[in-house]
């Protein structure tokens, strides 16, 4: 039997990629895409709408999204409509984010037709501390719940997912906690400022960061859409890169500055419409966050083909950044140390 | 000779210098070689390439910086000695319990160093959350293969088979007055103890005896440590009068001694949730460390020898 795909968010480029695979897939007979943006630009490399994908501009907020499920007997949903930002404003964004969710999960509880639903969340749900433990599963009591922001939304979502999950025992629900994304296609707060020549960092703080490679994300999103995984799973590359490792190895200047001037280039970036800056971040940027992807890896079979450090390595190789000068500089001073050994034995 | 060259170039075949046999030339090699080791060395910490692991811990940067800065300190200022070190496995997971003194944690480092340099593990401390709030300390910490001491790290570690260095002490035991030396405080709720059933590991007793006298406390200042956020601020016979000099530790002569471990693999992991039993083993341990403390303690004798 042929599958009918509904996926959000189809405007951004890791969701343009989801839609993409599906619609590749013999499996599935339509993909329909929404956002409330059209898509950039149709012929744009890997984060385009193919060509089996039919974009249908729907303000997820609006009860209309419940009409485009019922007339396309829609039996998969992937929801990938979460932004981070930059938004308009905060409440934009919110409104986007939870009420979109809650239109979304309310036309598929009504639905007879959905059979599997599939969320895009973040470990940004587990907030970061200096309390937490320093690896979380999906079953952590984070210390501090994130009250403001994406992290708060994602939250909210994950909320509403549940009770979903509750009252439609038989529709198969799978959230996903995406680790930040990183790779040669994506734009997110975080690809920016590694691509700033100077970083702002917080002095006296290294935090340890995870990325997921956006093709470990499409592949996940796939078989999700694909096969049957109830339940919460986090996913990020294996392994962990420390922020002063990251910025060395892109070779940009770490700029320390004490945390209350972080916060306000934080706000100033904000204000520019840069960055959808909370107090999230700051925290992030001071303590990081790192998650287990066990169960994910046992309940696929199948592991990440990136890992952090791989997954970074791709996204600057991307961008053409490199550490070059310091390298250049410590291999011309070992050349010189070993310049003056070979005369040595004659 | 042959000793000394074979000493020169460890495990890379020398191509510079060969087999000339002076040693003269030997070393020279060498030191071109340890030149170019630096380089690499250097290399890697500046492109960033180097790996640490997912709780922070750097074990190149630990090794050849952390350690290396707090090892004259081990070997000339407190002139530690070790004893029971066959007590330690040389790769299994274990929990290592220890007693905590001397109003800084000096000697969680200083046991650091004893596993690293006499038994060949990297210890994974156990810290306060209060390390981790502070800038500077919080990263060095983790990067010197520290993390938060909660369940969930520690059952982490146990697990991966590392070798685990705790005190449930805390900071009963850290801060207390120099009138209470060598009195083991409380053991907290004995979180260790389950940890260690839940993982099978053995719980290795651990006795520090030295700790006590750097920083003698006589006295608190109760009001600015809880304006500071501080757990306490101490009176020392040197702080804070005599400023930064104050902070200088006093030359104690220390011993630290690994016991016989004590095994948990005797125990269903479930009996980790019985209060009961955990208590009854809690106390076992902090009995076996109080005795072991009290007999170091008199091995050891005066803290300071006489000068002359």
């Amino acid at each position: 039997m042929t599958h009918t795909v509904l996926v959000t968010g189809v405007s951004r480029h890791v969701g343009a990629r989801v839609a993409g695979v599906l619609a590749a897939d013999p499996d599935i007979g339509r993909v329909i895409g929404v956002d409330t943006v059209p898509p950039p630009s149709p012929n744009r490399d890997g984060g385009s709408l193919s060509g089996r994908t039919e974009f249908v501009r729907v303000d997820l907020r609006s009860p209309d999204i419940a009409q485009v499920i019922a007339a396309a007997d829609v039996d998969i949903v992937v929801h990938m409509s979460l932004v981070s930002g930059p938004a308009r404003s905060r409440s934009a964004m919110k409104e986007h984010n939870v009420i979109g969710t809650m239109q979304l999960l309310g036309a598929c509880q009504r639905s007879t037709t959905v059979r599997r639903v599939v969320v895009r969340s973040t470990t940004a749900v587990y907030g970061s501390a200096p309390n937490d433990p320093a690896v979380f599963t999906e079953d952590s009591e984070p210390a501090e719940v994130p009250h403001s922001g994406y992290a708060k939304d994602a939250g909210d979502v994950e909320g509403y997912v549940r009770g979903f999950a509750r009252r439609r025992p038989d529709v198969v629900t799978s959230t996903l906690r995406f680790a930040n994304f990183m790779g040669p296609g994506v734009d997110s707060p975080l690809t920016r400022y590694f691509a700033q020549p100077f970083a702002p960092t917080v002095f006296g703080f290294d935090p340890r960061l995870q990325f997921v490679h956006e093709d470990d994300g499409v592949e996940v999103l796939r078989r999700m859409a694909l096969e049957d995984h109830p339940g919460t799973f986090n996913v990020a590359g294996d392994g962990v890169l420390l922020l002063s490792q990251c910025l060395r190895r892109a070779g940009r200047t770490p700029l320390p500055v004490p945390s209350p001037v972080f916060r306000f280039l934080g706000e100033v970036a904000r204000a520019a419409r840069r960055l959808d800056f909370t107090p999230e971040q700051l925290a992030l940027m001071c303590h990081g966050r790192v998650v287990d992807s066990g169960r994910l890896i046992r309940e696929l079979g199948w592991k990440p083909k990136f890992g952090t450090a791989a997954a970074f390595e791709d996204f600057l190789r991307s961008r053409r950044l490199s550490g070059g000068l310091p390298a250049a500089v410590a291999d011309r001073l070992s050349d010189l140390a070993s310049g003056r050994s070979t005369p040595g034995p004659g | 000779m042959t000793r000394t060259s074979e000493e020169g170039s460890p495990g890379a075949p020398d191509d510079a210098s060969p087999a000339s046999g002076v040693s003269d030339d030997a070393s020279r090699g060498s030191g071109d070689e340890r030149l170019a080791e630096v380089f690499a060395f250097l290399r890697r910490r500046l492109t960033g390439e180097y790996e640490i692991d997912e709780f922070g811990f750097d074990p190149e940067l630990n090794d050849r910086v952390l350690l290396e800065l707090i090892r004259p300190v081990y070997r000339h200022w407190f002139r530690v000695e070790t004893l029971g070190l066959e007590n330690v496995p040389a790769e299994s997971g274990a929990l290592v319990v220890a007693n905590h003194s001397g109003t800084l944690p000096v000697d969680a480092l200083m046991m650091q160093v004893a596993l690293h340099d006499e038994a060949h593990r990297a210890v994974r401390l156990l810290g306060a959350d209060l390390v981790y709030q502070l800038p500077v300390l919080g990263h060095l910490s983790r990067k010197t293969g520290h993390t938060l001491a909660c369940p969930e790290d520690a059952d982490r570690l146990l697990r991966k088979g590392e070798l685990v260095g705790v005190f449930p002490e805390g900071f009963k035991g850290v801060g207390k007055p120099f009138s209470q030396r060598y009195r083991l405080q409380r053991f907290g709720r004995g979180g260790f103890v389950a940890s260690a059933i839940r993982a099978g590991v053995p719980i290795i007793p651990c006795a520090i005896v030295g700790a006590e006298e750097i920083y003698p406390k006589i006295g608190d200042l109760p009001v600015l440590a809880r304006l500071l956020g501080l757990p306490y601020l101490p009176i020392t016979p040197f702080f804070p009068w005599l400023g930064p000099l104050g902070l200088v530790p006093l030359p104690s002569k220390w011993l630290i001694e690994f016991g016989e471990p004590i095994r948990t693999d005797d125990y269903d992991p479930i009996d980790a949730d019985d209060p009961m039993l955990v208590f009854n083993l809690t106390d076992q341990v902090r009995e076996t460390i109080q005795h072991q403390l009290d007999v170091l303690r008199r091995r050891r004798g005066p803290a300071f020898q006489p000068l002359f």
